[in-house]
């Protein structure tokens, strides 16, 4: 027989395989999150808020936050639009092409990055193929991939295959019925999608829509590859006051560090209250 | 009226693709191109870009540290990955809540903010952290952990974990063994697939390799960046070299998981 106290350690033993788990998702996750939020509020050694009026006494620190803010809403909501018009499409279509379809954006989700950034150099470069096209059909005067449009159109280009893959499966909510439903009752299909469809799909589509934010404001490989971090956006500030050569501020950094998750963190808050206010809640 | 539809559907959905296209079509023939100034379509064709870049020694040896990293990072990662959700599940599936909330972290906290705290904790330590690929391999354990989790997790909701378990005692094994010989032959599949993928978006990892490591340890994205300079047809070349990997890798695991499904 076991005795009381042997059956208790009986059946904390398997949280022991937590163990080598917490450590290292301590080391590599929590004590870096943890130095930041701290040292965010230290000042030549005593705790303070300077950093951070340091932060919004910046107009070039501003500079990064606004950019980076117009860079990922705008690319998160074009992404998001042309993401929901290809699978709302790609359910309509048959099994090959669709699958075919899921598998080429399963595999360009992983085309991120400086590659593809130097795809873009490659067609909408200053000598890039689409430049030269669009140049001789009189369709633009000239583009520059280097400043905030080229950016805009290379981030939209990662955005997509993410969003089609988080919307994809949010679509089979949708019942096929409804629509024939609202035929029958005399809706047009421009009526059926908003009264009918994207309610249903709201929480959903808001849940990608911060997913592709979120994506979009932590991004730095593609900015930092096309224009060697002279385009200013947070992370580009954030990663050339650890890693730059000259006047190293981790403590600002951190700061801005902070000012960024608390950025995620109250649009996730608005989204959470959104999906909750939202067609699924009520019922 | 239904033909109609089905051909503009079509239509919407290879514009799309067909844009979305345009950068990997055209880095590809870039790559084959004997040169291609400023004129619209390439002068002539060529392999000798692919030659080059498959002879080069720097870029074999980047690519192999690339593909050292990532499979000893997944591998790190099955080994702590594995246990926790299996004890989560079998012992306390109250934890499994907590565990969702996490293993959010690393999605919540982007690479360059987690550089910034791990450059100052392990730059100075007495164990030479920084700089060595072992510290790309734990960041890396970090940014694989939400994926891999939520993939193996739920293999585990769709097996009959404790059915299983009840019966391999029954026959006389040990909770090891029941892991090792029962449980881990039925999660194969969805493992394999989740271990796929978190391949390819490994091997295309920048930020923590940039930051923490640099040129002192050149990986493949390393290498890529610090190619800029070069010829574009010789990038084009390594783009696409990267590209076949990444397609062989997503095919695989779509193999995989399809066949996890059925």
């Amino acid at each position: 027989m076991l005795s009381p106290v042997s059956k208790r350690q009986k059946r904390w033993k398997p949280l022991l395989w937590l163990i080598p788990f917490l450590v290292f998702f301590s080391v590599f996750q929590l004590a870096p999150m943890g130095w930041v939020l701290i040292n965010s509020f230290i000042y030549d050694g005593d705790i303070s808020f300077e950093n951070y009026s340091e932060v919004f006494d910046s107009s070039f620190m501003l500079q990064g936050f606004s950019n980076s803010l117009w860079l990922s809403l705008w690319s998160a909501v074009i992404g998001l639009v042309i993401a929901t018009v290809l699978v709302s499409s790609l359910r309509r279509v048959d099994s090959k092409i669709r699958e075919a379809v899921i598998a080429f954006t399963n595999m360009t989700s992983n085309f991120t990055g400086v590659p593809i950034a130097f795809a873009f150099i490659i067609i909408l470069g200053i000598n890039g193929a689409v430049t030269l096209l669009l140049k001789k059909y009189g369709l633009i005067d000239d583009f520059n991939l280097y400043g905030q449009w080229g950016l805009l159109v290379i981030y939209i280009y990662f955005q997509i295959p993410l969003a089609v893959l988080l919307l994809y499966p949010a679509f089979d909510g949708l019942n096929d019925d409804w629509q024939s439903a609202a035929a029958l009752l005399g809706a047009k299909t421009w009526q059926y999608w908003l009264n009918v469809a994207l309610p249903v799909l709201s929480p959903a589509l808001l849940g990608t829509f911060i997913i592709l934010v979120a994506n979009a404001i932590g991004a730095y490989a593609t900015a930092y590859a096309l224009t060697s971090g002279n385009y200013n956006i947070i992370t580009i500030r954030i990663a050339s006051l650890v890693s730059g050569d000259l006047f190293l501020e981790p403590n600002l950094a951190a700061a801005i560090s902070v000012l960024v998750m608390a950025i995620l963190a109250f649009i996730t808050c608005i989204n959470q209250w959104l999906v909750a206010r939202s067609y699924h809640a009520k019922r | 009226m239904q033909n109609a539809n089905q051909s503009f559907h079509k239509t919407v959905v290879y514009s799309i693709v067909g844009l979305m296209m345009i950068p990997i079509i055209a880095t590809f023939v870039y790559s084959i191109a004997s040169s291609w100034g400023a004129t619209i379509l390439p002068d002539g064709f060529t392999l000798k870009w692919y030659v080059t870049l498959l002879s080069d020694e720097r870029f074999l040896q980047a690519f192999g540290r690339s593909l050292f990293i990532c499979f000893s990072t997944l591998a790190l990662s099955v080994l702590l990955i594995m246990p926790v959700i299996f004890v989560v599940y079998y012992y306390f599936p109250k934890l499994d809540k907590f565990m969702n909330v996490l293993i959010l972290l690393p999605f919540a906290v982007p690479p360059v903010v987690s550089s910034v705290g791990l450059l100052q904790l392990y730059a100075d330590s007495d164990i030479q952290l920084v700089g060595t690929p072992w510290i790309l391999m734990g960041t890396y354990f970090t940014i694989a952990l939400p994926f891999m989790y939520r993939a193996i997790s739920n293999s585990f909701a769709s097996i009959n974990l404790h059915d299983l378990m009840d019966a391999a005692h029954l026959l006389g094994a040990s909770t090891p063994q029941a892991f090792l010989l029962v449980i881990l032959p039925n999660l194969k599949k969805g493992l394999l697939a989740s271990l796929f993928l978190s391949f390819s978006f490994l091997l295309g990892e920048f930020v923590f390799a940039n930051m923490l490591v640099g040129t002192r340890y050149e990986t493949l994205q390393i290498y890529l960046y610090n190619m800029r300079q070069t010829s574009g047809h010789f990038t084009s070349a390594l783009v696409m070299t990267y590209f076949f990997f990444i397609f062989l890798l997503t095919w695989l695991a779509t193999r995989f998981s399809r066949g996890a499904q059925s």
